[in-house]
């Protein structure tokens, strides 16, 4: 390929600094001895003491793990069924409704889907709870599943899961030995792309949830308006850190898995 | 199953694909088409001083239901200045970051494509990795750094450019910063897939010819990487203008957006129907962009084939 030159050395250096100062210097400060969040006073673990005791953050914390893992659930499983009948089933009738159903809530202003279903629930009488976001974060997070899904199954080839049937297989064998684990790193990824969703929805579940119940980006949205703490800086930097590592690790895997691949094929091309 | 007889088997099949397309079809039915109806609704109702605060209700009978409806909300909405003021300043607000975002997008893409091969896959990691941390945190974290006593202050006086404070927080240009900050991911995604198959040879081809570097890029490049670049406008202008955290965060009590306007309604002022009616009219002024968008992904599409 061309070389660098010191125009796109420069911009991206600038620009990487961009995306990773700001961080940066919240990770910093979250070690910072001073209340004052702008003005270095010594290295200090007191706040990640002060998050750890405090209890309505870990409820918080709590809440939204749950929401994030049951809703993420859910709408793996009913996007990738979505998928199926978008890349595989065909023509029926309000095809062209399903699909636009998919894509929609993918570019819907959160507000606005917070406020249908706020409206929906009151207009039912639900109490609005975890259950309420737990129905909201499945909504939206199964069609981003589904577009994921579907982008993997439109260039799986489907002669294999003839062959199986063929071989006698029952449909739903042919699905889970063949179609699934060939999907299953769309699959896996549409659910990590749910979850993290969920983790870090702040409008659709300040719409969808009652009192009863307060998630953790409620609850930081509700004290950075007051402005900068260093509790919340300890927070984000607790939350920076487990997302590096998972990235990390996730890319690490694939990248693994792919030079196995190679590995077995040359392997089998060399014992053909 | 190996009992079943043809028809057995067809059978199950049949009802093993009807219950597929049923189950996420009814969920898409129930919470998303469903409740659009519902804001639909209110949107044409008024304000009453109960819970929930509108009427009339499906209570009172479909025909008295019916007939109490009328566009009064969308009247006011034309009536008062703060929303007309809020849609303008929404999609002036979107537009320039998008810009923005397209200014400082570009030349990232531009150089991750012309990146030696064994670089691009860290670079890529690096782009998509705040993409994966929480918005909010990384919206939060500019409030420390915009601030008054904050640190670009702190820098630009130390270094001595500026003698006094400026101020940025609370203000257009904190939510400017704000926008291509957390969108900036989405512009530069786009921008450098289509830059990744440019195929070199053209831009050689161009410079053999007697093009100046700068105008091969201009005649060449530029317009190649020109599908690119509107997915990633659009990709950052769609979200941007029904934003709601940046600009509550980031923005002062002058920045109006539609988004915050819409927060405010309904939980401040709590008019239901004012709040459904703005929502209504956010989502026509959307289905614009929306249709472009799709138009330009479909015809990307066609061209790969």
């Amino acid at each position: 390929m061309m070389r660098l030159s010191p125009f796109n050395i420069v911009s991206l250096t600038l620009g990487l600094a961009f995306l990773y100062l700001p961080m940066l210097i919240l990770v910093i400060y979250s070690f910072n001895e001073s209340k004052l969040v702008t003005v270095w006073a010594g290295f200090s673990t007191k706040w990640y003491g002060e998050l750890l005791g405090n209890e309505a953050f870990l409820d918080a914390a709590w809440v939204t793990l749950r929401v994030a893992v049951v809703s993420s659930t859910i709408a793996t499983v009913l996007g990738t069924m979505a998928a199926y009948v978008l890349v595989r089933g065909g023509r029926f009738f309000g095809r062209t409704l399903f699909s636009g159903m998919i894509y929609a809530p993918l570019v819907m202003p959160e507000v606005i889907t917070g406020l249908s279903l706020l409206l929906l629930f009151i207009g039912l009488g639900v109490d609005r709870g975890v259950m309420t976001i737990v129905l909201a974060h499945t909504t939206f997070s199964m069609c981003f599943v589904s577009v994921v899904v579907s982008s993997r199954l439109v260039t799986f080839d489907r002669a294999l899961e003839e062959a199986a049937l063929d071989l006698g297989a029952s449909p739903l064998d042919a699905f889970r030995l063949v179609t699934l684990p060939i999907i299953a790193p769309a699959v896996i990824s549409g659910w990590l792309l749910a979850f993290t969703l969920s983790l870090d929805d702040l409008v659709i579940a300040s719409f969808t949830s009652g009192p009863s119940a307060t998630t953790l980006p409620m609850k930081i949205w509700s004290s950075v308006r007051l402005g900068v703490s260093p509790e919340i800086n300890a927070l984000s930097t607790i939350l920076i850190g487990l997302v590096t590592v998972g990235v990390v690790a996730a890319s690490l895997a694939t990248k693994q898995s792919a030079i196995r691949a190679k590995r077995d094929e040359q392997t089998a091309a060399r014992t053909a | 199953m190996g009992q079943l007889d043809r028809n057995g088997r067809r059978r199950v099949g049949v009802v093993r694909r009807l219950v597929l397309i049923t189950v996420p079809y009814l969920w898409l039915l129930a919470l998303f088409l469903i409740p659009f109806a519902v804001v639909f609704k209110i949107s044409l109702s008024d304000i009453a001083l109960a819970i929930p605060p509108y009427t009339p209700t499906a209570k009172d009978g479909i025909w008295t239901m019916l007939s109490g409806l009328d566009f009064e909300n969308f009247v006011f909405l034309t009536e008062d200045d703060l929303y007309w003021k809020a849609y303008v300043s929404s999609l002036q607000i979107a537009l320039i970051s998008t810009l923005l975002t397209l200014l400082v997008g570009y030349p990232m893409a531009y150089a991750m494509a012309r990146a030696p091969g064994e670089w691009r896959a860290t670079l890529l990691m690096l782009v998509i990795l705040p993409f994966w941390t929480s918005f909010l945190i990384r919206v939060y974290a500019w409030v420390g750094i915009l601030s008054g006593e904050g640190f670009l202050n702190q820098f630009l006086l130390w270094t001595g450019l500026i003698a006094e404070p400026l101020t940025v927080l609370n203000t257009n240009t904190a939510v400017y910063i704000g926008i291509v900050y957390t969108y900036l991911p989405f512009m530069i995604l786009p921008i450098y897939s289509a830059l990744d198959r440019l195929d070199g040879s053209l831009i050689e081809a161009a410079e053999d010819l007697g093009c100046s570097r700068l105008k091969a890029f201009w005649l060449v490049t530029i317009p190649l990487s020109k599908n690119g670049i509107i997915a990633g406008c659009f990709l950052v202008f769609i979200p941007a203008l029904g934003e709601f955290v940046i600009p509550s965060l980031l923005g002062g009590s002058s920045t109006l957006m539609i988004g915050k306007v819409l927060f405010e309604e309904f939980f401040s002022n709590r008019d239901w129907p004012v709040a459904s009616a703005v929502a209504v009219i956010l989502l026509l002024i959307l289905i614009i962009p929306i249709v472009l968008f799709q138009r330009n992904e479909q015809r990307q599409a066609e061209a790969e084939q």
